[in-house]
Parts: C-alpha cells; structure tokens; sequence
C-alpha cells in the first residue's frame, strides 16, 4: 500500500497528512481529521451529503482521492461559520426557515448553497433548484431550503 | 451581521410555548456539521468491520457454507454464519433467523458476516465464502403467492411464535388474514344506482433515507453489550435482540444518535442484530456494520408491494352502500413486522368513509422479495390509491362533484365506523373545504402551452397508529441547580422535530421558559426512559402525554414544599416564568436552588425539599382486541388523524412527463404544538408522497434488484419538486391528546398520489391503476387513447 505525504488546507488550517493512495477525501475529512460534519450517503456522487469545497468549487469528496487535495484548499460544513461560534448568513437563513429535519443532508445542502451564492450572488429559484440538484434531501421538499437561500441571497444584496 | 450562538439558542425567553413555532432545539448542531449521528462516533485503532455476504438465489436450500478460505484472509478476524445462532426473531411475528440458516428467501438475504480490520478486507473475504445452494422455485406475485400451490416460503410457519392479534394461515404462504365483516354487502349491491370496481398494482419501493443504516456493535467480556444504531425503535431493538439471543434485557444497552432520516426503515430490527453476532465472536473489539447505498434497497426493508381488488357501490344520491375489498400485500421474505400492516390496511379497509355494508379481507403473504416492513403510512398510502380514485369514479358516474360526493360520505365524530369503534373528534370536512379553497377547486385553469394539459384532483384520507393495544411512553424531568431542567426521553429525533416538541410541552407544563429545557440526548437505553418506538406518528400524542404527567409529578413536589415553607395551601400556588407564585399572598420565589438544594426552615433550623425529578407515564387501556371473523370490537385504535390533499398539475403530452404546479394539504392535527413543524411535516410529506407515486424498485424475473442505487431508482430532487405547496391545519382536540395534539407526521403520505392519479384523469380523461406513473407509461397511454378516437 503506498502512502503520500501530503500538505492541504483544511478551513483554513495547513494540515500534514500521510494518505494511502486509495484513500478518498471523504474518509480523509472523516477518519483523519475527525470532521464528521461531512457525510457518506451514497459514497458514488449520487446524493451529495459529502460536498466540501475544493478551491471554492463544490465536489463530491466521496468521489476525490485525498492526495488529489495536496497544495489546495479544502471547505466543509464546519468551515462555514466563524471561529466564535457564529452562523454565516446562510446558515441564519437555514435556522430562520426552519430548512432542516433530520440534519443529513444539511452539511451538502449548506455547502451547495454557499458555492452559489459565492459565484452568483443574485440566483433566481430556477439557478438555486438548479444548483441544489446534485443534493438529496428525503424530509424536507427543498421549499424551505429554497427559500433559506432566496432569503441569504436578498440579505448579501442589502 | 452575525447572530451569535448564544442569541441563537438563548434569545428573548418564551414563555408558555405550546402552540408556538420555537426554533428546533437540534438547529444549531445540525447547521455546523456537530450533530452526531451513528456513523460519526468514534471508537479508536481497536475498531473491526464487518461486511455481509448475501444470496444470489430469490429462494433456495442451502447446503453447505465453507468459511475457511474467508478466514485464511489476512487481516479477516472471524467468520459468522446463521448455524452458529439458531433462534427466530421478529415484532409480531418470530419469523425470520439472525442470518440465514437453511434456506434463503430473497436475493441479497445475508448468509454470512466477515469481520476484519478494514472495511474493504472484510468487503474482499466475502468473496471468499463459499455457499453451496439448492436452487428452489421462487414466487413473487403476492397474489399468486396466496394460490395453494405456491412454492412454500416458509414450510414451518405453525411453529412460529405469534402475537394473539395476528392469524397466519400455516401450510400457505399467508402470514396474516385480516377478515373485517360488517353488515350484508350481497344484499345491498341491487340497492346500488353506480358501482365502480378496480384491479389496482403498486410496487415496492424504499424510504431512502440520505443516512444509510448503520450499526456498531461491542460484546464485552463480562457479557455487557452496547449497540450504536441509527435507529427509530432503541427499546424494540433491546426487546427483540436479547429474546432471541436468549440474553437478559439489562445486559444489552443501545445508544442511537439523531437518525439521518427514518421514515419507518429504521423501526425494529432491520440490520442491527448482525453486527451484534459479529462482535460476539469478537469479544472486547468493537464492530461496525455500515450498508452501502445498493445494500439499503435489498438488505433493510422496503414497502410492501400491493395488489388491491376494490368494488364500491353508492345509491342515486351518492350514498355509499357496499364495498368489498381484497388486499394482498407483498410481504417479502420475512413478515414479522409487515404482517401488522396488513392488519391495519384491514380495520381500515374503507378509507375514511362511512359505509354501511362492507366485506374485506387484508391478506400478508410471504414472496421472495426483500423484507417488507414499515413505511411512512403503514399501508395507507397502498390503499388509499384504489379507495380514492374509485370514489371519483362512483362521483362521475352520478354526475356528482368528486369533493362534494366525498363530503357526503366522509368519516364524521361520533359515527359507528366499520369495526364498530366510535369515532373520536375529528373534522375532515373542514379540512377538504380548506384545500378545495386553497387550490380554487371550481376554476379551471389553464395550461401554460398547447401541448400541456392541466388538472386537479382531492384525495382525503384517514390513518391511525398501528401498534400493539398497548405501547408505553415515559418521561423524566430532573432539575439543575440554575432551574434549567433536562427532560428525559425514549423518543427519537429522526427529523420530525420530537426533542424540540418533548422541550415545548416540558416547559409548558412547568411553567419555565421554553430555553431552560435540554433534551437528554443521546437516547439510550441505559439511560433514558422507556418508549415503545418512534413510528405510527404516536410520539408527540403519547410521549407529549407522559412529559405532561411528569411535569406535574416535579411541579408538585415543589409546590408543596413552597406551600409548606410559605404556610399556605399547595393549590393557591403555580408556577409561572420560572417563579414560584402564590394567587392568595401574591408571595414569589425563584426556582433557582430550591429545585436541587430544598427551603431552610425558619432560622435554619433544619431544611425541607431536596432534589426534583419528575416521572410520567402514558400508555392507552382501552384499545381491544377484534373479533377474528368480523373485524369488530369496542375499540380497534387509539384515535384517527384525518386530512385532505389537492393537486394541480399539468402534463406535457409530447413527453408524458407530469410537472406538480401546487399542492394544497390540510390536517386536523388536533392541537399544533409548533405550528411551523407541522408545516414542516406537511411540506415535506406531500414531497416525499408525491416523489413515491414515481418510484419503483424493480426486479429481474430471477428477483434480482435492477435499480438499486440513487441514479436508476431517483428520488425527487430541488428541480423536481412542487414549487407551491399550501400547508394548513385544522385543531379540533383529541380527548386524550397533550393540549388535544394527535400526530402527523405519516399523514401526508397517504393521499397524494391518488391526488395526483385523480388530477391526471381530469387532464387527460386516463385512469391510471398500477404505480408508478413513469413519463413513459403516462406518454403510451396518450397515444393509445389519440388511436382510439381515431
């Protein structure tokens, strides 16, 4: 089994790793590093729960090798908020709409949402449906997750 | 700007906050990735894996497993198969082995358990293990699985404990008959002006949970074992586990975390019991079992398939005479839960209607197909697909509008309903006037291009809890010293909003503000109080109950110190905003340190009080058992939740494909604990019921899975879904409810896809009876109707 050294920011933290090269970046998030926020739903890039932010770019880390992650910058759910403990807008949005249940597919959704909102600060619902497809959710019906980003979006335009 | 999270979880105290929409008490976890759930927990460099080998045969002897090659593997720890755990298990019925003995049943059924020091060495010695196999006849049709000469599934079915509710019919594939017999329907067809009968398919389908099922099992050597489980059922699972393995129930602890999404897959026992044999032949190592995605569609349960066989008849004003109904549910391999659907889709065979003749026969039967077991509805959704789109037709027939036609004939309170029961307080006709109103039921509107048609459609339905006559709740409230107060229960969070409900009827009932209250989580059945399950949408009526009792059992407690402290009568006091308060001298005394270190007396000449711990109870005494041959009895069920659901929808008739336009839902919840969880579970639930109405597991004619992962079996995703859907309710109070609340968390599953299915006929003049409605079956059925005009 061959193992890589490799050097990746982790929510803005440098992390040393030593990785097998089969490893994928969720299991790196998960069993190296702890950060369960992210979750295995599917581990095929099918349903989304593991979506971080490579470079800003959402993917699906279940579907990445952790050594692909040397030299960049890697996002998850607990990367989102501030260090104090505070909620981005985003995730007030979220609490304000009452857009979650069972709290699975959240980290995903949140992730998603975030990486919109980064590129196209101004999404009407049609780019947000657009942008959440590749994230399933079971409990909700998306309307309130919608409306959270709907709602964070208008918020960042005032 | 950013709220902290102290204003988060800490902001303006409410008071009294039953009937209020609370922000969830899991909120903040969820949204920062720290809510734990199975999968999370971590258990250090001594954890093992397990992986499961399975069956490629539907049905089959089998004659010999040969583990040694497996066991050679470096790094493979221990082999089990179902000879080393000869025992049966099951709710209702003891029907199913731990792993597979002699035979297996369904494709994908476990024979084996590898336990090694990865998850992908375990995943290869799998491979290894040879299993000789006798290939026998396999049926699959639970209507020909009910003929005579069907291949036997299970040949020793009389021999299997039995609850004295259930009735297998042994030496047949039948593992429950549910006869329901009221009045004489021979007598009443000639008196029928219309009669619509139908032959009605639905398929299996799966809850797709984005949280797979998940298990981690430790066997001490001592003989103590702990199971970490995603799991809505922690107490079944210690029930039904140490019966079989024959241990006592003190000796098995399961600690379950928030469930990442139920929906009924993750009541009972569906995978658990495997990763607990794993770790005892591994004594001291912890093991975890995780299914994969493709495992969840053939290794937990699924929804039972159905075929339905319905004729109802009415009279010239649209009075409902007569119905006869057969109901043959595709049990699957194993039927130790699903038999009890079954026996609910039985004394509810009519839906919510009020039909003097009826005969039905609700029948479980056993097919080689994966588990059938609980989903979101326990077999209302099934029947209530033929029920509701027979009840347009008998409206069409006489020329009746479809809501007024089911106004007249719907379920009222008081009304004798068919197994007898008197029908407890519910309006369902206020809930269909507010859908109807919502979706502008009279107006027909217009498609957004030539090629699309639109339509709308009701449906109404009714569901009760199905359980055992006896399912118990408890809850206990302990106080700390600042009066902030933990309440303890066994219900779970699976997403509904539980913990946040257990909060808001905790404080209500003390008199503290909503914030004061933390739910001791996780559940855990060392720890926490007893609950039968969370299933059957029982837990904010029952656990609600119990949390009520409890709160006045700790309120007591400190009224009658303060009373006797203060030399007044304990009934001139209550408690207010955290404060003792007195009606008569107007005295007040903070809950602070009275609740844990009691009153000093005058001069601290001695103290009185001590630390407050509350405890209550619920569970209902009055439900009966029903006559085996009719169906009657005082009392079939706790209560009914009734609702009505309408849908407006157009189709694209170049493509078949079915575009949602509005959903207009409305319960009769009986008290809304929180408005907008309610809301939520409408919202939703009418997802979820209108995603189900496109979905089908499907199966090679050797029962092999054909669609067992997330892209060929889809569910809805953000672009699919309805864009408006009108959630309401309607509180007329149940007798025995917390402030009058009854659940509702399944309800909204049940009537959408007759809603739909009603709406598609009044787009396209089809009638749609087998699910799903795919784009391509909706696409043919067009042609063919544009050949027939023709």
């Amino acid at each position: 089994m061959t193992v890589h050294s490799i050097t990746v920011t982790v929510n803005g933290k440098t992390e040393y790793l030593t990785v097998p090269s089969h490893m994928t970046l969720l299991a790196m998030l998960r069993d190296q590093l702890a950060l369960t926020g992210t979750k295995n739903g599917c581990a095929a890039g099918e349903c989304g729960a593991c979506t971080v932010l490579i470079d800003g770019e959402p993917v699906n880390s279940c579907l990445m090798l952790a050594l692909e992650t040397d030299g960049h910058d890697v996002t998850t759910v607990e990367g989102l908020g501030c260090e104090d403990g505070q909620l981005s807008p985003l995730q007030q949005a979220f609490a304000a709409h009452n857009a979650v249940q069972c709290g699975f597919c959240t980290p995903g959704m949140l992730i998603s949402a975030h990486a919109l909102l980064q590129r196209n600060p101004h999404p009407t619902e049609d780019e947000i449906r657009e942008a959440l497809v590749g994230n399933l959710c079971r409990c909700t019906g998306y309307l309130r997750i919608v409306k959270a980003v709907q709602d964070a979006a208008e918020k960042g335009k005032a | 700007m950013r709220l902290r999270k102290e204003r988060l979880r800490m902001t303006t105290p409410v008071l009294e906050p039953v009937g209020k929409s609370v922000q969830r008490v899991d909120m903040y976890d969820k949204l920062t990735g720290t809510a734990q759930f199975a999968d999370d927990l971590q258990f250090g460099p001594g954890l093992y894996y397990g992986r499961l080998a399975r069956s490629p045969y539907a049905h089959a002897l089998i004659r010999k497993v040969d583990t040694s090659k497996a066991l050679a593997m470096p790094g493979v720890k221990a082999v089990v198969t179902g000879e080393d755990f000869p025992t049966l298990m099951g709710l209702y019925l003891k029907d199913r082995p731990l792993l597979a003995v002699d035979r297996v049943r369904h494709v994908g059924e476990a024979v084996a358990g590898v336990v090694a020091v990865s998850e992908e060495i375990a995943e290869a010695a799998v491979q290894l293990v040879e299993v000789e196999y006798d290939e026998l006849p396999a049926v699959f049709d639970p209507v020909e699985a009910a003929q005579p000469d069907a291949p036997l599934i299970h040949p020793k079915l009389s021999e299997y404990e039995v609850a004295n509710f259930i009735f297998p019919e042994p030496g047949t594939n039948i593992s429950e008959h549910f006869k329901l017999r009221r009045g004489d329907t021979e007598s009443a067809w000639p008196k029928c002006t219309a009669i619509v009968e139908g032959t009605f398919h639905l398929p299996r389908i799966q809850h797709v949970p984005i949280e797979p099922h998940v298990a981690v099992a430790l066997w001490e050597p001592s003989g103590q074992v702990t199971l970490w489980t995603s799991s809505q059922s922690p107490f079944a699972q210690r029930d039904l586990i140490a019966q079989s393995l024959g241990m006592a129930h003190g000796n098995l602890r399961v600690v379950s975390p928030y469930v990442g999404g139920g929906f009924g897959g993750k009541a009972g026992v569906t995978m658990e019991m495997y990763a607990v044999v794993m770790a005892q032949a591994l004594k001291g190592h912890p093991v975890k079992l995780r299914l994969t995605r493709e495992e969840e569609f053939i290794g937990t349960t699924t929804r039972q398939s159905l075929v339905a066989r319905t004729r109802i008849g009415c009279d010239a004003d649209g009075r409902l005479l007569a119905m006869e109904t057969e109901y043959y549910f595709g049990g699957g391999a194993y039927t130790e839960y699903g038999v009890n659907i079954a026996r609910a889709a039985g004394y509810s065979c009519t839906g919510p209607y009020d039909i003097p003749n009826v005969k039905g026969d609700s029948y479980c039967v056993y097919t080689n197909m994966p588990v059938g077991g609980p989903m979101r509805g326990f077999g209302m959704p099934e029947i209530h697909w033929g029920i509701e789109q027979i009840m347009d037709q008998l409206a069409a027939k006489i020329e009746m509008d479809p809501a007024e036609f089911r106004r007249r004939n719907c379920v009222r309170t008081g009304d004798t309903i068919l197994t007898g029961m008197t029908m407890p307080p519910i309006d369902l006709v206020a809930c269909m006037d507010k859908v109807t109103e919502a979706i502008n039921w009279s107006k027909r509107e217009k498609p957004a291009a030539s090629h699309k048609k639109r339509g709308k459609g009701i449906a109404i339905m009714w569901k009760a809890p199905a359980m055992p006559p006896n399912p118990g709740s408890s809850a206990v409230l302990r106080f700390n010293e600042d009066a902030t107060v933990n309440v303890e229960i066994g219900a779970q969070e699976l997403g509904q909003g539980a913990f946040t409900v257990a909060a808001q009827i905790a404080a209500q009932a003390l008199g503290v503000p909503y914030e004061w209250v933390r739910v001791s989580a996780p559940i855990d059945t060392k720890y926490s109080p007893y609950e039968w399950q969370t299933v059957a949408s029982r837990i904010t009526w029952s656990m609600g109950n119990a949390i009520k009792v409890a709160a006045d059992d700790a309120k007591r407690q400190i009224l009658d110190m303060v009373a006797d402290h203060w030399g007044e009568e304990a009934a001139n006091l209550d408690i207010k905003d955290g404060r003792v308060i007195s009606y008569r001298s107007e005295r007040e005394l903070p809950l602070k340190n009275l609740v844990v270190y009691g009153l000093p007396n005058e001069n601290f000449e001695g103290w009185k009080g001590g630390p407050v711990v509350g405890y209550g109870k619920f569970m209902p005494t009055y439900v009966t058992n029903l006559d085996p041959e009719t169906g009657q009895g005082t009392r079939a069920v706790v209560h009914y939740t009734v609702g009505a659901q309408a849908v407006d929808l157009q189709v694209d008739t170049e493509t078949g494909q079915v575009e949602i336009l509005t959903i207009a839902s409305a319960y009769d919840v009986g008290k809304a604990i929180n408005p907008d969880l309610v809301m939520s579970q409408i919202e939703g639930g009418a997802v979820h019921g209108a995603s189900t109405t496109f979905e089908a597991l499907r199966f090679d004619d050797k029962g092999h899975p054909m669609n067992s992962d997330l892209v060929d079996y889809r569910i809805m995703t953000a672009v699919d879904a309805p864009r408006e859907i009108h959630g309401d309710f309607v509180e007329t109070p149940l007798e025995d409810g917390p402030w009058g609340a009854r659940g509702v968390g399944e309800h909204v599953m049940v009537p959408t896809a007759p809603a739909i299915a009603n709406a598609l006929h009044d787009a396209l003049g089809i009638r749609f009876n087998d699910l799903p409605l795919s784009a391509e079956k909706i696409f043919l059925a067009l042609q063919d109707k544009e050949q027939k005009e023709e």
